[in-house]
């Protein structure tokens, strides 16, 4: 894959010389001469001194036949522009910014941004499993462009879903028990007629709003 | 008419008192209080601290009730990014946004933003003139 990146800083840097040891062809654009001089040192020739946001520069860096274009500076400001003018002018076909204000996230996804990527919003996420969230139910993902997420909910033995069975126990609306997996670690597609077990997990996906309700009807006792 | 102009630069102090005496109410908003320093003495409109690539800053400065949102600052992205704020979340109905880069103000214009580019007004004026 050909990837250009934009931003020489701690981000930038570390990303270039991670996708440079899997093999891909990377160009990392900076404005300043020194830290790309440094970096040069290190990686090789390639990088290219320019503002990234100008299309010259863009146009220079070959940047039509990018496959993935980065943007990673410290402002989001200019990761939004870059990403952009990458995606309309040089139809590049994937296009990742990075975003330190979070709300910022659906305005760069309306304005055509593919991918965001924010420390701020990963760190919120993993203090929010840590603080609010039962320990009994864990979030292991949100499903793309929706409100459905995917969790793992274990079974305690003073749930009253223990014995059930799965059609007997009532779930929120839109929540299905997708996996499950038995106290011995045994691994069971789940049916209608599958009954709980104390100590099982399942995975289910389901509403991000009915999450208490979930956590309610598979943990109460 | 309500309009809330980004960046008290000299274009936006000045324009600030062109739309007053014209009888619009104007709200400026800069990240530097000494901006508003360039404003004239007579200027009696709102003058507000705040980031306009913000959307808390612009709710703030009252971005909701504007007729028209008008990106002046120094910076191209800057410019562009509050003006598609201003545009694609507050649905402000007349979103102005000034670009130094022509190749980005022509994309830009293409993308559908009310844009201008002071560099080829500029180059335009000073070629009719000789």
């Amino acid at each position: 894959m050909y990837i250009v990146i934009i931003g020489a800083g701690n981000v930038g840097y570390h990303l270039a010389k991670a996708v440079l040891s899997k093999g891909h062809e990377v160009l990392l654009i900076d404005r300043d001469a020194t830290t790309l001089e440094r970096i040069e040192d290190e990686l090789g020739s390639i990088s290219l001194k320019g503002d990234g946001c100008e299309a010259n520069t863009l146009e220079e860096a070959g940047t039509a036949r990018a496959d993935l274009f980065v943007a990673v500076t410290d402002q989001d400001a200019d990761n939004l522009v870059a990403c952009q003018i990458a995606k309309h002018r040089f139809k590049v076909p994937r296009t990742i910014a990075r975003m330190s204000d979070v709300k910022n996230d659906p305005l760069f996804k309306k304005l055509g941004v593919d991918v965001t990527v924010s420390s701020t919003i990963l760190i919120l996420q993993y203090i929010e499993n840590q603080t609010t969230r039962p320990p009994l139910l864990t979030r292991l993902a949100v499903l793309r462009g929706s409100d459905r997420e995917i969790v793992d909910v274990k079974i305690p033995p003073t749930s009253a879903a223990v014995g059930k069975k799965i059609r007997d126990i009532s779930l929120p609306q839109n929540s299905l028990i997708i996996l499950l997996i038995r106290q011995d670690e045994r691994i069971q597609l789940p049916t209608p007629a599958t009954a709980l077990e104390a100590g099982d997990r399942v995975v289910v996906v389901g509403d991000r709003a009915s999450e208490e309700g979930l956590h309610r009807a598979l943990t109460g006792s | 008419m309500r309009v809330l102009i980004m960046g008290c630069s000299r274009v936006g102090a000045h324009l600030a008192s062109l739309l007053e005496t014209d009888g619009h109410e104007v709200t400026l908003l800069d990240v530097d209080p000494s901006s508003f320093g360039k404003l004239s003495h007579t200027f009696r409109g709102n003058a507000l601290l705040g980031d306009g690539t913000d959307e808390d800053s612009l709710r703030r400065a009252g971005v909701e009730g504007m007729d028209a949102f008008i990106a002046l600052t120094e910076g191209d992205n800057s410019n562009i990014m509050a003006a598609q704020i201003a545009k694609s979340v507050f649905n402000v109905p007349k979103v102005i946004c000034r670009v130094y880069d022509p190749i980005r103000e022509e994309l830009y214009r293409e993308l559908g933003l009310d844009t201008v580019c002071p560099t080829t007004l500029l180059a335009e004026s000073l070629r009719k003139r000789l």
